[in-house]
């Protein structure tokens, strides 16, 4: 009984999530087993570098994993006490843009190129409301106003519009259907940085008004600092980190986050070198055992290469996966 | 000391069916021997042209380049083959930039066979000595792009562009394909070898916090033109242009306990083709008024520090 009650208080709640591809004969385990939990109207930012199983983690959430590749996909997601994971497609695809939904990285390629915007979003509005097609259209003029695009661009295609105005179309059609949850999967990374700051802010300003939870995907720690309550760092499919974004910012544990933060220009500024992290990622078909982190680890003893290393609290809310930790 | 480049008012236009794309327009600057010019702007806004222009990967339209005291603006074949030996340059792409059927062995070699200054074993040393150079495993000697991550295959890169020993090199968005760790090896590489060959960059990137960390001088610009130049540390501490202020801005910030108060400015980049006369920026600028409809000058304000604005006094309360 203890274990639903300490569900239920959470809007969203990622169990034991694994994830795993078959690629040319071998399996690649993108996730590993990650589980963390989400309140109504907060962000969660999901950090980690290039293969870290970030996508992947968000494309489990949506169901959308491509079925050919997929050789293994378990775990439990609870959003608003209701199972996702165990839901027949036909019911998930009802959740899908209503009650969850996804903004991609790449907004060149998530538009249709053959359709002019609004009806793309009236497209999304009437498959999940009773809408005819005179009220969806209306309503995907509103939201394109909400963005910053006038209603007059609404039945323009989209290679009429810049980067960032695409952005905001995709963004757009994401929040058409007021998602209780919005999955931003790196959402400003193809863009400038002066758009980035004009499509954050949106993206902050919304958030306020609709009261919508997200899931912050990004390698950028300084657009972390600026969208997210708490942080999960990602490393080889496995959360490593996980906290407030104080904790994380302010006393980061693992010697992976540790090394990140040194990593950035500008953070240490008394030198001119920077401290890279030695070494590569691990290659996710044939990760080491114990600690993935410990073949690049300057901290790593032979207990850490031994055995599977279990999340460990430093605070409370603020739990870290390293026997060494806090260092 | 003199300077090693010296850039007098470049220009490079694009004639396409929608009209002529001005994608530099009056760029003027000098660097020195053995320092690193940092090029800053965002998309479209000129600034791989101007380096690809510099070293002659593009023929100018119009201005003087000067490169160490020599008018090399217009060159001949075989002169360029020699100027090529000083300029060369690193591309942002570690995944398209180098070719998929060459080894690495034989992606560095090509530059040392092409000079004949190379032959036989000798040839084979110095491509290992290159390797070795630039940090790639003698393993690797044989190994494909395919095979080699982001991080490695920018080190074949660098390698390639310092096999003939070269005083320039135009570093264009050299680390903005790699992840943050990577990224960091590959910085201190190109600082350690700018100070071992006493090497000039001009590097070119939208990333300011590299900027920052690896320049000494930087030019801000914006759609095609040079709105603001001073040294790195004048600019992020007394920046002028409107368009820098915003630019420093919109850097999201890891000081979670200072955020940078933020200037959003509104509306997109216009386009570069047939602009109007005046400053490009006054579309976008929260100060733009009729004096910005005029041609601007850049101006000096203080020692090495120039700016393109009709109201930086006013702005900026200066006398």
């Amino acid at each position: 009984m203890k274990n639903i009650t300490e569900e239920s208080k959470h809007f969203l709640s990622v169990q034991d999530m694994v994830v795993q591809y078959r690629s040319e004969g071998k399996v690649v385990m993108a996730v590993n087993g990650v589980s963390f939990d989400l309140d109504k109207g907060k962000t969660i930012g999901l950090v980690g570098e290039t293969g870290a199983g970030k996508t992947s983690i968000a494309k489990a959430i949506m169901r959308i994993l491509p079925d050919h590749s997929t050789y293994q996909n378990s775990g439990k997601v609870m959003l608003d006490q209701e199972d996702i994971m165990s839901i027949p497609e036909q019911e998930m695809r009802k959740l899908r843009g209503h009650k969850l939904s996804m903004i991609f990285q790449d907004p060149m390629t998530a538009l249709n190129p053959v359709k002019s915007v609004a009806e793309q979003i009236a497209e999304a509005v009437r498959l999940h409301s009773d809408s005819n097609k005179v009220q969806a259209m209306k309503r995907a003029k509103d939201m394109l106003e909400l963005v910053g695009i006038s209603a007059d661009r609404a039945n323009e295609y989209p290679h009429q519009f810049s980067g960032g105005m695409k952005q905001r179309v995709v963004i757009a059609m994401a929040l058409a259907c007021d998602p209780m949850l919005l999955i931003a999967d790196e959402p400003t990374t193809a863009l400038d940085v002066t758009i980035q700051a004009q499509v954050l802010e949106m993206i902050n300003a919304l958030k306020e008004k609709l009261n919508t939870s997200m899931i912050m995907i990004t390698h950028d720690l300084g657009v972390v600092a600026e969208t997210c309550d708490t942080v999960a760092v990602i490393y080889a499919g496995q959360v490593i980190e996980y906290g407030a974004k104080e904790d994380i910012f302010d006393r980061p544990a693992h010697p992976y986050t540790v090394g990140l933060f040194k990593a950035l220009p500008g953070m240490n500024k008394s030198s001119r070198r920077l401290s890279p992290i030695v070494g590569m990622p691990p290659d996710p078909t044939d990760l080491p055992s114990g600690c993935s982190f410990s073949p690049r680890c300057p901290y790593a003893d032979d207990a850490c290469k031994r055995d599977a290393v279990g999340m460990q609290e430093i605070t409370p809310g603020h739990t870290c996966r390293c026997l060494k930790a806090p260092l | 000391m003199s300077a090693l480049l010296e850039v007098k008012h470049l220009k490079k236009y694009f004639s396409t069916h929608k009209g002529v794309v001005h994608a530099v327009d009056d760029v003027t600057f000098s660097l020195d021997e053995g320092k690193t010019m940092g090029v800053v702007g965002e998309s479209g806004c000129g600034k791989s042209t101007l380096g690809r222009t510099i070293i002659h990967l593009q023929e100018p339209t119009e201005g003087q380049i000067i490169f160490q005291g020599e008018d090399v603006t217009h060159l001949k074949r075989k002169d360029l083959d020699r100027l090529r030996e000083n300029m060369q340059i690193v591309f942002q792409d570690p995944y398209s930039s180098l070719n998929p059927r060459l080894s690495v062995r034989d992606t560095i070699a090509e530059p040392l066979i092409l000079s004949h200054k190379f032959k036989g074993a000798a040839l084979e040393k110095e491509v290992n000595r290159l390797m070795e150079l630039v940090g790639i495993e003698k393993r690797l000697h044989n190994a494909y792009p395919h095979e080699m991550d982001g991080g490695r295959r920018q080190r074949v890169g660098i390698g390639r562009a310092l096999a003939l020993n070269p005083k320039f090199i135009v570093c264009d968005e050299p680390v903005s394909a790699l992840d943050v760790s990577i990224q960091a090896q590959v910085l201190n590489l190109l600082m350690d070898l700018q100070q071992e060959n006493k090497l000039t960059y001009m590097f070119v990137t939208h990333d300011l916090s590299v900027v920052r960390h690896i320049s000494d001088s930087i030019c801000v610009m914006y759609l095609g033109q040079l709105v603001e130049t001073c040294s790195t540390e004048e600019l992020f501490k007394n920046q002028l242009h409107p368009y820098s202020k915003a630019l420093l801005s919109a850097i999201p910030s890891v000081d979670i306990h200072n955020p940078t108060k933020r200037i959003v400015i509104k509306g997109e980049i216009v386009s570069p083709i047939d602009p109007k006369p005046g400053c490009r920026f006054a579309a976008r600028c929260p100060y733009a008024c009729e004096a910005c409809k005029e041609p601007q000058k850049l101006e000096m304000i203080s020692t090495g520090h120039f700016v393109s604005c009709c109201r930086v006094k006013e702005i900026n309360q200066l006398s």
